[in-house]
């Protein structure tokens, strides 16, 4: 007997969403054929899918994840980064050297030291250990400039749009270059600090009206106003 | 005021406070109270008032303490020295120690602990004001910290209390009553899954009384968990516009 609770209602951990033969998805858990939520969010289901989109929730790492992390701790091979997770994740030196590591020769905190922030990419991690991040990619490594701004990870699929349009016009209008986090941290580097705040002030202002429609537009309307206000006093 | 007054319940029936036998005090609840906390809420209950807050799932401290398979959950309830007519002294007592471990133990088995291995989740419940019960009141607030920070849960937990005063099974004792009452029986449930997880008796009663002041908590506790689940969805409700426009915005897109 299949009942359900409407599309996009509010549910807390513990309410009955569906009955009978469904699959729990995401944030749900089942119990004798009953399918309870386990997280604050909104009920979405499939066919035969049911899923809570859950509306608080913290970083857990996932391989091939890109994340943004403050060295914590230098090691006697390595570095202790924190990304905002339940979980503190490892760097080797051997990695970030690009070369095999020799204690003789080589100083960690030369290279990276504590609260130096590094773009970094989950290369492991499973229940038993503690992520792995490596940089050894083009586009990672220790960040030397640009601006850093953190947000809540559940909102990082707003800034991104859909199909990534709302970043690339923020990229696009402010000629920025901006480096998204799946952690919630973001990296925002552009030709000048006017133009980094000028992002920053995007970003702000989609975390913080990121529950209206039609907010690429606004967005695209602020920062055009912005740039041609900045334009006419340099002139 | 700490003189045991002649009567508890008066000749209509009603007890110091006006209530009848089965009401309960009137409570408030608030989600989202402190920035600095993962997950907080704040319950006043009749006079109480207490402020629970969550942190974790976090790293493990000292790191003996972690557990391969599930996390540890820690809990500290704790009485403001000002908390009570006499001041309190700040070191937790003896009672502090024991309604730790005893809330710990009743919001354990409503935690998903399993899904992350080798944390922590801190959980602290903060009395400001005590007039009885606290210990229901904190386990309701902690419960609503909990779903507050985002920790996956079976189910929330609500707890509320039933004892006897002058051979009467009365809902809800507050201090006076809980003083000069001969039994207090504290209940806590997980309502969906219709489990209890805790259930203290103080004093004595018989098998009958026993039965009825225990049915009467988890009637309680119902009535409890509604006003629970309102605090916590009024809490989420602005969040759950910004999630709906963006699914919206997101089939538009797609038709």
């Amino acid at each position: 007997m299949p009942i359900l609770l409407e599309k996009r209602q509010l549910v807390v951990p513990g309410d009955l969403i569906a009955e009978g033969d469904y699959i729990a998805g995401d944030n749900t858990y089942k119990e004798k054929d009953k399918i309870y939520a386990s997280r604050v969010g909104i009920v979405e289901y499939e066919t035969k899918k049911v899923d809570v989109v859950a509306l608080k929730s913290f970083y857990i790492p996932r391989m091939g994840d890109i994340v943004i992390g403050t060295i914590t701790e230098v090691g006697f091979n390595g570095w202790m980064v924190d990304i905002n997770s339940p979980y503190p994740a490892l760097l080797r030196a051997s990695d970030v050297l690009s070369r095999p590591f020799k204690p003789q020769k080589d100083d960690l905190p030369q290279v990276l030291d504590a609260g130096d922030l590094v773009v970094a990419k989950v290369v492991s991690y499973d229940r038993t250990h503690d992520p792995h991040l490596t940089v050894a990619e083009p586009g990672l490594g220790k960040i030397t400039r640009g601006q850093i701004l953190k947000v809540t990870p559940t909102k990082v699929p707003r800034i991104i749009g859909r199909k990534g349009s709302m970043i690339s016009m923020i990229k696009q209008e402010t000629g920025c270059n901006i480096i998204l986090g799946v952690n919630g941290v973001v990296l925002i580097t552009g030709k000048t600090l006017e133009d980094e705040q000028l992002a920053m002030m995007a970003l702000l202002k989609i975390e913080a009206e990121s529950h209206t429609t039609g907010l690429t537009d606004r967005i695209t309307q602020m920062l055009k106003e912005e740039k041609s206000k900045r334009g006419g006093k340099t002139e | 005021m700490n003189e045991k007054p002649e009567k508890l319940i008066d000749k209509k029936g009603l007890r110091l406070d006006g209530r009848k036998p089965d009401e309960l005090r009137p409570i408030k609840m608030e989600v989202g109270v402190i920035s600095n906390a993962n997950g907080s809420a704040y319950i006043e209950w009749g006079k109480n008032k207490i402020v629970a807050a969550v942190y974790g799932p976090r790293e493990v401290h000292p790191k003996h303490l972690a557990l391969q398979d599930r996390s540890v959950v820690k809990c500290r309830y704790h009485m403001a020295s000002f908390s009570v007519q006499e001041r309190k002294s700040p070191a937790p007592s003896r009672r502090e120690i024991e309604l730790s471990k005893v809330i710990r133990e009743s919001l354990q088995p409503a935690i998903f602990t399993e899904y992350y291995p080798r944390t922590m989740i801190d959980v602290f419940i903060e009395v400001l004001q005590a007039d009885g019960g606290t210990r229901c009141a904190g386990i309701t607030a902690a419960a609503l910290a909990l779903a507050d920070s985002g920790i996956p849960m079976r189910d929330l937990v609500v707890s509320c209390a039933a004892g006897k005063i002058e051979n009467t099974i009365v809902l809800d004792l507050f201090d006076t009553e809980d003083k000069a009452g001969s039994a207090d029986v504290p209940v806590a449930l997980m309502p969906n899954l219709n489990a209890v997880t805790l259930l203290q008796m103080d004093g004595i009663l018989t098998h009958e009384e026993f039965e009825k002041a225990v049915n009467m908590a988890l009637e309680g506790c119902k009535t409890v968990y509604a006003l629970q689940k309102e605090a916590l969805k009024t809490r989420y409700l602005n969040v759950k516009g910004e999630v709906e426009t963006e699914t919206k915005e997101e089939e538009e897109a797609e038709e």
